[in-house]
Protein backbone atom coordinates (compact mmCIF):
# COMPACT_ATOMS: atom_id res chain seq x y z
CA UNK A 1 0.00 0.00 0.00
CA UNK A 2 3.03 2.09 0.76
CA UNK A 3 3.56 2.34 -3.32
CA UNK A 4 0.28 3.52 -4.00
CA UNK A 5 -0.47 7.17 -5.56
CA UNK A 6 -2.87 9.30 -4.35
CA UNK A 7 -3.04 11.95 -7.53
CA UNK A 8 -6.89 12.43 -7.27
CA UNK A 9 -10.13 11.85 -4.91
CA UNK A 10 -13.65 11.41 -5.63
CA UNK A 11 -15.12 14.01 -3.28
CA UNK A 12 -18.59 14.75 -4.61
CA UNK A 13 -21.28 12.15 -5.83
CA UNK A 14 -24.88 12.36 -6.69
CA UNK A 15 -27.01 10.15 -7.98
CA UNK A 16 -30.13 11.41 -9.99
CA UNK A 17 -32.87 10.09 -8.19
CA UNK A 18 -36.21 9.23 -10.44
CA UNK A 19 -35.71 6.79 -13.24
CA UNK A 20 -38.99 8.75 -14.84
CA UNK A 21 -38.53 11.88 -15.94
CA UNK A 22 -40.77 12.69 -18.34
CA UNK A 23 -40.40 16.84 -19.29
CA UNK A 24 -37.21 17.18 -18.01
CA UNK A 25 -34.37 16.93 -20.59
CA UNK A 26 -30.55 15.21 -19.98
CA UNK A 27 -29.36 18.61 -20.04
CA UNK A 28 -31.02 19.71 -17.21
CA UNK A 29 -30.34 16.11 -15.65
CA UNK A 30 -26.54 17.27 -15.92
CA UNK A 31 -26.61 20.21 -14.46
CA UNK A 32 -29.08 19.43 -10.95
CA UNK A 33 -26.59 16.70 -10.79
CA UNK A 34 -23.50 18.66 -10.62
CA UNK A 35 -24.79 21.55 -8.78
CA UNK A 36 -26.18 18.84 -5.66
CA UNK A 37 -22.94 17.00 -6.26
CA UNK A 38 -20.93 19.94 -5.56
CA UNK A 39 -22.91 20.80 -2.77
CA UNK A 40 -21.86 16.75 -1.15
CA UNK A 41 -18.29 17.93 -1.54
CA UNK A 42 -18.57 21.46 -0.02
CA UNK A 43 -17.58 23.10 -3.47
CA UNK A 44 -18.80 25.89 -5.38
CA UNK A 45 -20.25 25.96 -8.90
CA UNK A 46 -17.13 28.39 -9.77
CA UNK A 47 -14.71 25.90 -8.74
CA UNK A 48 -14.96 23.97 -11.34
CA UNK A 49 -11.85 23.82 -14.16
CA UNK A 50 -12.24 20.63 -15.57
CA UNK A 51 -14.91 19.16 -17.08
CA UNK A 52 -15.75 15.29 -18.84
CA UNK A 53 -18.65 14.90 -20.94
CA UNK A 54 -19.62 11.51 -22.57
CA UNK A 55 -21.66 14.11 -25.38
CA UNK A 56 -24.75 12.99 -24.03
CA UNK A 57 -26.50 15.93 -23.53
CA UNK A 58 -28.37 16.83 -26.66
CA UNK A 59 -25.81 18.11 -29.44
CA UNK A 60 -23.66 19.72 -26.91
CA UNK A 61 -20.20 18.46 -25.74
CA UNK A 62 -17.25 20.02 -24.69
CA UNK A 63 -18.23 24.05 -25.78
CA UNK A 64 -21.61 23.56 -25.83
CA UNK A 65 -22.02 21.75 -22.55
CA UNK A 66 -19.39 24.71 -20.85
CA UNK A 67 -21.43 27.64 -22.30
CA UNK A 68 -24.75 25.66 -20.98
CA UNK A 69 -23.26 25.00 -17.22
CA UNK A 70 -21.74 28.09 -17.53
CA UNK A 71 -18.28 26.76 -17.02
CA UNK A 72 -14.47 28.16 -18.54
CA UNK A 73 -12.78 25.04 -18.01
CA UNK A 74 -8.92 24.45 -18.18
CA UNK A 75 -9.29 21.45 -19.04
CA UNK A 76 -12.08 19.56 -21.47
CA UNK A 77 -12.03 15.77 -22.34
CA UNK A 78 -15.48 14.42 -24.70
CA UNK A 79 -14.47 10.58 -24.51
CA UNK A 80 -17.50 8.76 -25.44
CA UNK A 81 -17.49 4.80 -25.14
CA UNK A 82 -20.30 3.92 -24.10
CA UNK A 83 -21.25 3.05 -21.03
CA UNK A 84 -17.61 2.61 -19.92
CA UNK A 85 -17.40 6.57 -20.45
CA UNK A 86 -16.77 7.68 -16.89
CA UNK A 87 -14.27 5.02 -16.01
CA UNK A 88 -12.35 6.55 -18.87
CA UNK A 89 -13.24 10.47 -17.40
CA UNK A 90 -11.93 9.15 -13.81
CA UNK A 91 -9.00 7.95 -15.11
CA UNK A 92 -7.94 11.14 -17.08
CA UNK A 93 -9.19 13.57 -14.66
CA UNK A 94 -6.89 11.66 -12.13
CA UNK A 95 -4.23 11.83 -14.91
CA UNK A 96 -5.08 15.69 -15.27
CA UNK A 97 -4.90 16.31 -11.70
CA UNK A 98 -1.97 14.88 -11.30
CA UNK A 99 -0.02 16.80 -14.11
CA UNK A 100 -1.66 19.88 -12.55
CA UNK A 101 -3.88 20.77 -15.18
CA UNK A 102 -6.99 21.28 -13.31
CA UNK A 103 -7.84 20.99 -9.55
CA UNK A 104 -11.91 20.33 -9.30
CA UNK A 105 -12.98 17.90 -12.23
CA UNK A 106 -16.99 17.36 -12.74
CA UNK A 107 -18.29 14.21 -14.89
CA UNK A 108 -21.88 14.34 -15.66
CA UNK A 109 -24.54 12.51 -17.28
CA UNK A 110 -28.03 12.47 -18.07
CA UNK A 111 -30.91 10.54 -20.31
CA UNK A 112 -34.41 10.27 -20.79
CA UNK A 113 -33.76 6.58 -22.71
CA UNK A 114 -37.23 5.84 -21.01
CA UNK A 115 -39.27 8.56 -21.36
CA UNK A 116 -37.86 8.63 -25.14
CA UNK A 117 -39.12 4.76 -25.76
CA UNK A 118 -35.82 4.00 -26.59
CA UNK A 119 -35.62 0.62 -28.11
CA UNK A 120 -31.93 0.09 -26.55
CA UNK A 121 -32.49 -3.60 -26.56
CA UNK A 122 -34.90 -5.21 -28.74
CA UNK A 123 -34.51 -2.68 -32.24
CA UNK A 124 -33.44 -2.36 -35.38
CA UNK A 125 -31.23 -4.40 -37.82
CA UNK A 126 -27.95 -4.07 -36.13
CA UNK A 127 -27.87 -3.53 -32.41
CA UNK A 128 -28.49 -0.41 -30.58
CA UNK A 129 -26.37 1.27 -32.90
CA UNK A 130 -28.28 0.95 -35.65
CA UNK A 131 -29.07 4.72 -36.48
CA UNK A 132 -31.01 5.35 -40.13
CA UNK A 133 -28.85 8.52 -40.74
CA UNK A 134 -25.95 7.26 -41.83
CA UNK A 135 -24.05 4.63 -43.07
CA UNK A 136 -20.64 3.42 -42.24
CA UNK A 137 -18.31 -0.12 -43.22
CA UNK A 138 -19.83 -1.50 -39.51
CA UNK A 139 -23.16 -0.75 -40.29
CA UNK A 140 -23.12 -2.26 -43.36
CA UNK A 141 -22.03 -5.54 -42.36
CA UNK A 142 -23.90 -5.95 -39.33
CA UNK A 143 -27.43 -3.99 -40.02
CA UNK A 144 -29.36 -6.50 -42.38
CA UNK A 145 -29.08 -9.09 -39.59
CA UNK A 146 -31.40 -8.19 -37.06
CA UNK A 147 -28.92 -8.91 -34.28
CA UNK A 148 -30.68 -6.80 -31.58
CA UNK A 149 -28.30 -5.42 -28.71
CA UNK A 150 -29.50 -8.58 -26.22
CA UNK A 151 -28.97 -11.02 -28.84
CA UNK A 152 -25.14 -9.99 -29.50
CA UNK A 153 -24.54 -10.36 -25.64
CA UNK A 154 -26.79 -13.60 -25.91
CA UNK A 155 -23.81 -15.18 -28.70
CA UNK A 156 -21.47 -14.28 -25.69
CA UNK A 157 -23.46 -16.13 -23.64
CA UNK A 158 -24.07 -19.55 -25.65
CA UNK A 159 -20.55 -19.78 -26.60
CA UNK A 160 -19.53 -19.05 -22.86
CA UNK A 161 -21.54 -22.05 -22.26
CA UNK A 162 -20.60 -24.27 -25.02
CA UNK A 163 -16.76 -23.31 -23.75
CA UNK A 164 -16.90 -23.77 -20.47
CA UNK A 165 -20.30 -25.60 -19.41
CA UNK A 166 -21.91 -22.60 -17.81
CA UNK A 167 -25.37 -22.88 -17.10
CA UNK A 168 -28.43 -19.94 -16.74
CA UNK A 169 -28.87 -20.95 -13.22
CA UNK A 170 -25.52 -19.99 -12.42
CA UNK A 171 -25.97 -16.85 -14.79
CA UNK A 172 -29.23 -16.45 -12.37
CA UNK A 173 -27.72 -15.83 -9.33
CA UNK A 174 -26.20 -12.53 -10.36
CA UNK A 175 -29.62 -11.03 -11.05
CA UNK A 176 -30.82 -12.68 -7.75
CA UNK A 177 -28.22 -10.84 -5.76
CA UNK A 178 -28.38 -7.32 -7.30
CA UNK A 179 -32.29 -7.56 -6.97
CA UNK A 180 -31.93 -8.73 -3.26
CA UNK A 181 -29.57 -5.08 -3.03
CA UNK A 182 -32.36 -3.53 -5.03
CA UNK A 183 -34.80 -4.54 -2.70
CA UNK A 184 -32.55 -2.58 0.28
CA UNK A 185 -32.66 0.75 -2.49
CA UNK A 186 -35.20 2.56 -1.89
CA UNK A 187 -34.72 4.60 -5.14
CA UNK A 188 -34.67 1.43 -6.59
CA UNK A 189 -37.67 0.33 -5.43
CA UNK A 190 -39.50 3.36 -6.70
CA UNK A 191 -37.59 2.91 -10.53
CA UNK A 192 -39.06 -0.86 -10.33
CA UNK A 193 -42.39 0.36 -9.55
CA UNK A 194 -42.35 3.50 -12.02
CA UNK A 195 -41.06 1.46 -14.40
CA UNK A 196 -44.07 -0.86 -13.96
CA UNK A 197 -41.89 -4.30 -13.30
CA UNK A 198 -43.66 -7.29 -12.25
CA UNK A 199 -43.04 -8.29 -9.28
CA UNK A 200 -40.98 -5.98 -6.91
CA UNK A 201 -39.47 -8.30 -4.70
CA UNK A 202 -36.63 -10.70 -3.87
CA UNK A 203 -36.27 -13.06 -7.20
CA UNK A 204 -35.22 -16.89 -7.13
CA UNK A 205 -32.86 -18.29 -9.36
CA UNK A 206 -36.31 -20.50 -10.86
CA UNK A 207 -37.79 -16.94 -11.15
CA UNK A 208 -35.16 -15.79 -13.66
CA UNK A 209 -35.54 -19.29 -15.31
CA UNK A 210 -39.11 -18.93 -15.31
CA UNK A 211 -39.33 -15.52 -16.98
CA UNK A 212 -39.40 -14.85 -21.02
CA UNK A 213 -36.83 -15.51 -23.29
CA UNK A 214 -35.56 -12.44 -25.05
CA UNK A 215 -32.89 -13.75 -26.88
CA UNK A 216 -31.46 -17.18 -26.20
CA UNK A 217 -29.83 -17.86 -23.59
CA UNK A 218 -30.64 -14.83 -21.91
CA UNK A 219 -34.30 -14.66 -19.85
CA UNK A 220 -36.13 -10.93 -19.12
CA UNK A 221 -34.84 -11.03 -15.81
CA UNK A 222 -30.92 -11.20 -17.06
CA UNK A 223 -31.24 -8.14 -19.13
CA UNK A 224 -31.13 -4.43 -17.37
CA UNK A 225 -34.42 -1.85 -17.17
CA UNK A 226 -34.23 1.27 -19.75
CA UNK A 227 -34.64 3.86 -17.19
CA UNK A 228 -34.32 7.87 -17.18
CA UNK A 229 -32.15 8.89 -14.64
CA UNK A 230 -28.44 10.65 -14.75
CA UNK A 231 -25.32 11.89 -11.84
CA UNK A 232 -22.50 13.60 -11.37
CA UNK A 233 -18.75 12.68 -10.16
CA UNK A 234 -16.75 15.63 -8.75
CA UNK A 235 -13.00 14.56 -8.78
CA UNK A 236 -10.31 16.69 -6.99
CA UNK A 237 -6.57 17.50 -6.10
CA UNK A 238 -5.29 16.22 -2.65
CA UNK A 239 -5.42 19.99 -1.56
CA UNK A 240 -8.75 20.51 -2.73
CA UNK A 241 -9.90 16.96 -1.42
CA UNK A 242 -8.80 17.82 2.39
CA UNK A 243 -10.99 20.60 2.52
CA UNK A 244 -14.03 18.82 1.55
CA UNK A 245 -17.19 18.05 3.71
CA UNK A 246 -16.58 14.27 3.03
CA UNK A 247 -14.01 12.01 3.22
CA UNK A 248 -12.17 11.63 -0.18
CA UNK A 249 -11.82 8.76 -1.95
CA UNK A 250 -8.90 7.83 -4.04
CA UNK A 251 -8.29 6.64 -6.90
CA UNK A 252 -5.62 4.63 -6.89
CA UNK A 253 -5.79 2.67 -10.67
CA UNK A 254 -6.68 2.61 -14.10
CA UNK A 255 -6.74 1.09 -17.18
CA UNK A 256 -8.71 1.15 -20.64
CA UNK A 257 -8.96 -1.53 -23.34
CA UNK A 258 -10.89 -1.42 -26.49
CA UNK A 259 -11.74 -5.29 -27.75
CA UNK A 260 -13.35 -6.32 -31.27
CA UNK A 261 -14.81 -9.34 -32.91
CA UNK A 262 -11.70 -10.56 -35.10
CA UNK A 263 -10.73 -13.45 -37.27
CA UNK A 264 -10.73 -16.66 -34.55
CA UNK A 265 -11.03 -14.42 -31.30
CA UNK A 266 -12.98 -15.42 -28.67
CA UNK A 267 -15.66 -13.93 -27.32
CA UNK A 268 -15.98 -14.60 -24.05
CA UNK A 269 -13.12 -12.84 -23.17
CA UNK A 270 -13.97 -8.85 -22.72
CA UNK A 271 -11.54 -5.50 -22.86
CA UNK A 272 -11.38 -6.09 -19.01
CA UNK A 273 -8.64 -8.58 -19.60
CA UNK A 274 -6.42 -5.63 -20.88
CA UNK A 275 -7.65 -2.89 -18.21
CA UNK A 276 -7.52 -4.92 -15.09
CA UNK A 277 -3.92 -6.32 -14.62
CA UNK A 278 -2.43 -1.97 -15.07
CA UNK A 279 -5.43 -0.86 -12.68
CA UNK A 280 -4.68 -3.60 -10.21
CA UNK A 281 -0.58 -3.37 -10.69
CA UNK A 282 -1.04 0.67 -10.37
CA UNK A 283 -2.84 0.57 -7.18
CA UNK A 284 -0.33 -2.26 -6.04
CA UNK A 285 -3.21 -4.74 -4.78
CA UNK A 286 -4.71 -8.08 -5.90
CA UNK A 287 -8.45 -9.06 -6.93
CA UNK A 288 -8.63 -10.90 -3.98
CA UNK A 289 -8.42 -7.99 -2.15
CA UNK A 290 -11.19 -6.17 -3.40
CA UNK A 291 -14.27 -5.24 -0.87
CA UNK A 292 -16.93 -3.66 -3.35
CA UNK A 293 -16.94 -5.34 -7.24
CA UNK A 294 -19.09 -2.82 -9.50
CA UNK A 295 -19.51 -4.39 -12.54
CA UNK A 296 -21.50 -3.31 -15.33
CA UNK A 297 -24.61 -5.71 -15.45
CA UNK A 298 -26.17 -4.58 -18.39
CA UNK A 299 -26.42 -7.98 -18.57
CA UNK A 300 -25.65 -11.32 -16.36
CA UNK A 301 -23.41 -12.77 -18.24
CA UNK A 302 -21.78 -9.08 -18.66
CA UNK A 303 -21.03 -9.39 -15.12
CA UNK A 304 -19.71 -12.94 -15.07
CA UNK A 305 -17.10 -12.88 -17.88
CA UNK A 306 -15.73 -9.61 -16.46
CA UNK A 307 -15.51 -11.37 -13.33
CA UNK A 308 -13.28 -13.61 -14.65
CA UNK A 309 -11.75 -11.14 -17.23
CA UNK A 310 -10.86 -9.05 -14.20
CA UNK A 311 -8.96 -11.97 -11.93
CA UNK A 312 -11.50 -12.95 -9.46
CA UNK A 313 -11.43 -16.18 -10.53
CA UNK A 314 -10.09 -18.43 -13.31
CA UNK A 315 -11.63 -18.05 -17.26
CA UNK A 316 -14.32 -20.11 -17.88
CA UNK A 317 -15.17 -20.64 -13.73
CA UNK A 318 -17.13 -17.72 -13.34
CA UNK A 319 -20.44 -19.77 -13.45
CA UNK A 320 -19.30 -21.55 -10.26
CA UNK A 321 -17.89 -18.19 -8.56
CA UNK A 322 -20.82 -16.18 -8.64
CA UNK A 323 -23.33 -19.25 -7.50
CA UNK A 324 -24.75 -19.87 -3.73
CA UNK A 325 -24.95 -16.36 -1.87
CA UNK A 326 -21.58 -15.13 -2.60
CA UNK A 327 -22.31 -11.71 -3.99
CA UNK A 328 -24.70 -10.62 -1.42
CA UNK A 329 -23.79 -7.88 0.41
CA UNK A 330 -24.26 -9.88 3.37
CA UNK A 331 -21.60 -12.70 1.75
CA UNK A 332 -18.44 -13.98 3.85
CA UNK A 333 -16.61 -13.81 0.73
CA UNK A 334 -15.23 -10.99 -1.04
CA UNK A 335 -16.19 -9.12 -3.80
CA UNK A 336 -19.89 -8.72 -3.16
CA UNK A 337 -21.91 -7.20 -6.39
CA UNK A 338 -23.44 -3.95 -7.13
CA UNK A 339 -24.88 -2.93 -3.80
CA UNK A 340 -27.19 -0.08 -5.10
CA UNK A 341 -28.95 -2.70 -6.96
CA UNK A 342 -27.47 -2.26 -10.17
CA UNK A 343 -28.53 -1.81 -13.69
CA UNK A 344 -30.55 -5.04 -13.26
CA UNK A 345 -32.84 -3.70 -10.67
CA UNK A 346 -31.66 -0.12 -10.01
CA UNK A 347 -30.71 2.17 -12.83
CA UNK A 348 -29.74 1.90 -16.65
CA UNK A 349 -30.69 4.73 -18.50
CA UNK A 350 -28.23 3.81 -21.54
CA UNK A 351 -24.51 4.10 -19.33
CA UNK A 352 -24.15 3.10 -16.72
CA UNK A 353 -20.98 3.77 -16.06
CA UNK A 354 -21.24 6.43 -13.61
CA UNK A 355 -23.57 5.18 -11.35
CA UNK A 356 -20.47 2.49 -10.85
CA UNK A 357 -18.27 5.52 -9.25
CA UNK A 358 -21.20 6.81 -6.91
CA UNK A 359 -22.07 3.51 -5.63
CA UNK A 360 -18.30 2.53 -5.09
CA UNK A 361 -17.90 5.94 -3.24
CA UNK A 362 -21.02 5.39 -1.43
CA UNK A 363 -19.10 2.06 0.19
CA UNK A 364 -16.20 3.20 0.40
CA UNK A 365 -17.84 6.72 2.42
CA UNK A 366 -19.98 3.91 4.92
CA UNK A 367 -23.32 5.62 2.80
CA UNK A 368 -24.52 2.63 0.97
CA UNK A 369 -28.20 1.47 1.48
CA UNK A 370 -26.32 -2.21 1.41
CA UNK A 371 -23.29 -1.06 3.50
CA UNK A 372 -20.33 -3.67 3.97
CA UNK A 373 -18.90 -3.30 6.90
CA UNK A 374 -15.22 -2.00 6.96
CA UNK A 375 -15.27 -1.58 2.96
CA UNK A 376 -11.74 -0.47 1.90
CA UNK A 377 -11.32 -1.30 -1.64
CA UNK A 378 -13.50 -1.29 -4.57
CA UNK A 379 -13.23 -1.74 -8.21
CA UNK A 380 -15.45 0.23 -10.60
CA UNK A 381 -15.45 -1.70 -14.17
CA UNK A 382 -17.68 -0.17 -16.99
CA UNK A 383 -18.69 -1.40 -20.47
CA UNK A 384 -19.09 0.31 -23.74
CA UNK A 385 -20.22 -1.02 -27.04
CA UNK A 386 -21.80 -4.44 -27.87
CA UNK A 387 -19.58 -7.36 -26.10
CA UNK A 388 -19.62 -9.87 -28.96
CA UNK A 389 -19.04 -7.00 -31.56
CA UNK A 390 -16.95 -3.92 -30.15
CA UNK A 391 -16.92 -2.45 -27.24
CA UNK A 392 -14.63 -1.08 -24.64
CA UNK A 393 -13.54 -1.70 -20.58
CA UNK A 394 -12.79 0.78 -18.42
CA UNK A 395 -11.86 -0.65 -14.57
CA UNK A 396 -10.89 2.30 -11.90
CA UNK A 397 -9.67 1.00 -8.24
CA UNK A 398 -10.85 2.90 -5.42
CA UNK A 399 -9.70 3.17 -2.06
CA UNK A 400 -11.02 4.36 1.52
CA UNK A 401 -8.92 7.25 2.91
CA UNK B 1 -37.74 -10.42 -47.21
CA UNK B 2 -38.22 -6.80 -47.84
CA UNK B 3 -38.06 -4.44 -45.58
CA UNK B 4 -34.51 -5.34 -43.51
CA UNK B 5 -32.43 -2.50 -42.85
CA UNK B 6 -29.76 -2.66 -45.73
CA UNK B 7 -26.33 -1.02 -46.58
CA UNK B 8 -26.25 2.08 -47.80
CA UNK B 9 -24.08 3.56 -50.28
CA UNK B 10 -21.94 5.58 -50.95
CA UNK B 11 -19.93 3.40 -48.83
CA UNK B 12 -16.08 2.75 -50.54
CA UNK B 13 -14.67 0.24 -48.11
CA UNK B 14 -17.81 -2.54 -48.27
CA UNK B 15 -19.79 -1.57 -51.53
CA UNK B 16 -17.23 -4.35 -53.64
CA UNK B 17 -18.59 -6.61 -50.84
CA UNK B 18 -21.97 -6.35 -51.62
CA UNK B 19 -21.79 -5.35 -55.41
CA UNK B 20 -19.93 -9.24 -55.59
CA UNK B 21 -23.06 -10.77 -53.59
CA UNK B 22 -25.28 -9.82 -56.33
CA UNK B 23 -23.39 -13.07 -58.32
CA UNK B 24 -23.77 -15.00 -55.03
CA UNK B 25 -19.93 -14.71 -54.73
CA UNK B 26 -18.91 -14.63 -51.03
CA UNK B 27 -15.73 -12.43 -50.89
CA UNK B 28 -13.29 -11.71 -48.47
CA UNK B 29 -9.55 -9.81 -48.87
CA UNK B 30 -5.55 -11.20 -47.98
CA UNK B 31 -3.25 -8.71 -47.71
CA UNK B 32 0.36 -8.71 -49.30
CA UNK B 33 1.56 -10.21 -46.31
CA UNK B 34 -1.02 -12.71 -46.44
CA UNK B 35 -3.23 -11.68 -43.52
CA UNK B 36 -6.70 -12.30 -43.81
CA UNK B 37 -9.10 -9.44 -43.97
CA UNK B 38 -13.05 -9.41 -42.97
CA UNK B 39 -14.95 -7.04 -43.58
CA UNK B 40 -13.52 -5.38 -46.39
CA UNK B 41 -10.87 -2.64 -46.28
CA UNK B 42 -8.48 -0.66 -48.20
CA UNK B 43 -6.03 -1.28 -45.48
CA UNK B 44 -4.99 -4.34 -43.78
CA UNK B 45 -5.91 -4.14 -40.17
CA UNK B 46 -3.00 -6.18 -38.90
CA UNK B 47 0.08 -4.57 -40.71
CA UNK B 48 -1.39 -1.77 -42.08
CA UNK B 49 -0.54 -3.35 -46.09
CA UNK B 50 -2.83 -0.90 -48.25
CA UNK B 51 -1.97 -4.28 -51.00
CA UNK B 52 -5.11 -5.80 -50.98
CA UNK B 53 -6.45 -9.09 -53.20
CA UNK B 54 -10.36 -9.91 -53.23
CA UNK B 55 -10.49 -13.45 -52.78
CA UNK B 56 -13.61 -15.89 -53.21
CA UNK B 57 -14.83 -18.33 -50.13
CA UNK B 58 -16.58 -21.73 -50.77
CA UNK B 59 -18.55 -20.78 -48.39
CA UNK B 60 -18.59 -23.68 -45.93
CA UNK B 61 -17.44 -23.08 -42.22
CA UNK B 62 -18.61 -23.74 -38.90
CA UNK B 63 -21.28 -21.61 -36.78
CA UNK B 64 -18.52 -20.01 -34.00
CA UNK B 65 -21.72 -19.03 -31.52
CA UNK B 66 -25.32 -18.03 -31.92
CA UNK B 67 -28.38 -16.63 -30.42
CA UNK B 68 -32.24 -16.69 -31.10
CA UNK B 69 -33.96 -13.62 -31.20
CA UNK B 70 -37.33 -13.88 -29.86
CA UNK B 71 -38.07 -10.05 -29.57
CA UNK B 72 -37.25 -7.71 -32.40
CA UNK B 73 -39.73 -4.51 -32.88
CA UNK B 74 -38.28 -3.76 -35.89
CA UNK B 75 -40.87 -4.85 -38.50
CA UNK B 76 -39.00 -7.01 -40.70
CA UNK B 77 -38.01 -8.74 -37.88
CA UNK B 78 -40.95 -9.23 -36.37
CA UNK B 79 -42.67 -10.60 -39.29
CA UNK B 80 -39.86 -13.39 -38.99
CA UNK B 81 -40.45 -15.36 -35.77
CA UNK B 82 -37.65 -16.52 -34.01
CA UNK B 83 -34.30 -16.38 -36.13
CA UNK B 84 -31.04 -17.21 -35.16
CA UNK B 85 -28.02 -14.49 -35.18
CA UNK B 86 -24.82 -16.05 -36.03
CA UNK B 87 -21.08 -15.80 -36.01
CA UNK B 88 -19.71 -18.30 -38.78
CA UNK B 89 -16.38 -19.19 -38.83
CA UNK B 90 -15.43 -19.90 -42.49
CA UNK B 91 -12.86 -22.60 -43.64
CA UNK B 92 -10.68 -19.86 -45.14
CA UNK B 93 -10.13 -18.12 -41.81
CA UNK B 94 -12.51 -15.28 -41.29
CA UNK B 95 -15.44 -14.96 -39.37
CA UNK B 96 -18.66 -13.24 -40.29
CA UNK B 97 -21.61 -12.00 -38.72
CA UNK B 98 -24.64 -14.00 -40.26
CA UNK B 99 -28.69 -15.71 -39.83
CA UNK B 100 -28.75 -19.16 -39.77
CA UNK B 101 -31.32 -20.29 -42.23
CA UNK B 102 -32.96 -23.67 -43.29
CA UNK B 103 -33.89 -24.73 -39.57
CA UNK B 104 -37.55 -25.47 -38.90
CA UNK B 105 -37.20 -24.68 -35.57
CA UNK B 106 -34.00 -22.64 -34.13
CA UNK B 107 -34.34 -22.65 -31.16
CA UNK B 108 -33.94 -26.79 -30.68
CA UNK B 109 -32.15 -27.10 -34.21
CA UNK B 110 -29.19 -24.15 -33.80
CA UNK B 111 -25.62 -25.65 -32.85
CA UNK B 112 -22.27 -24.06 -32.32
CA UNK B 113 -19.76 -26.86 -34.29
CA UNK B 114 -22.65 -27.47 -36.81
CA UNK B 115 -21.00 -27.34 -39.95
CA UNK B 116 -22.99 -25.04 -42.01
CA UNK B 117 -23.10 -23.62 -46.09
CA UNK B 118 -24.10 -20.63 -47.47
CA UNK B 119 -27.78 -20.05 -48.72
CA UNK B 120 -28.21 -16.10 -50.22
CA UNK B 121 -31.31 -14.65 -50.17
CA UNK B 122 -31.59 -12.15 -52.19
CA UNK B 123 -33.49 -8.53 -51.89
CA UNK B 124 -35.07 -6.33 -53.77
CA UNK B 125 -32.63 -4.14 -55.40
CA UNK B 126 -30.08 -6.74 -56.52
CA UNK B 127 -27.89 -7.40 -53.45
CA UNK B 128 -27.74 -10.73 -51.82
CA UNK B 129 -28.12 -11.50 -48.38
CA UNK B 130 -25.22 -14.40 -47.29
CA UNK B 131 -27.09 -16.80 -44.69
CA UNK B 132 -25.55 -20.09 -43.64
CA UNK B 133 -27.67 -23.87 -43.35
CA UNK B 134 -26.45 -26.52 -42.74
CA UNK B 135 -24.27 -28.20 -44.92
Amino acid sequence: MVSQKRDAAIVGIYEYPKRKAPGVTALQIKAECAARALEDAGLSWGDVDGLYDAQDGAGSAGLGLAEYFGFKPNVIDTTQVGGSSYEFHAAHARRDIAAGKCKVALLTYGSTAHSDARRIGTGGGGGGGYSPGSSSPLSNMTDPWGMTLISNYGMVASRHMYQYGTTSEQLAHISVATRAHAMRNPEAVQAMKDLEFVGINEITVQDVLSSRMVADPLHLLECCMVSDGGGAVVIASPEVARNCKKKPVWIIGSGEATRYSENGSDITISAAAQSGPPAFGEAGITPAEIDIAMIYDSFTITVLVMLEDLGFCKKGEGGAFVGGERLHYKSPLKPVLNTDGGGLSSNHPGMRGIFLLLEAARQLRGESTSQVEGAKLAVAHGNGGMLATSHTGGTIILARD
Amino acid sequence: MAGRPLPRFPEPDTQAFWDATKEHKLTYQVCAKGHIVFFARAHCPTCGSREMTVKESKGEGTVYSYSVVRLNRHPAFAALGPYAVAYVDLDEGFRVLTNLAGLADPVNEAKIGARVKVRWEDQEGGLSLPMFAPA
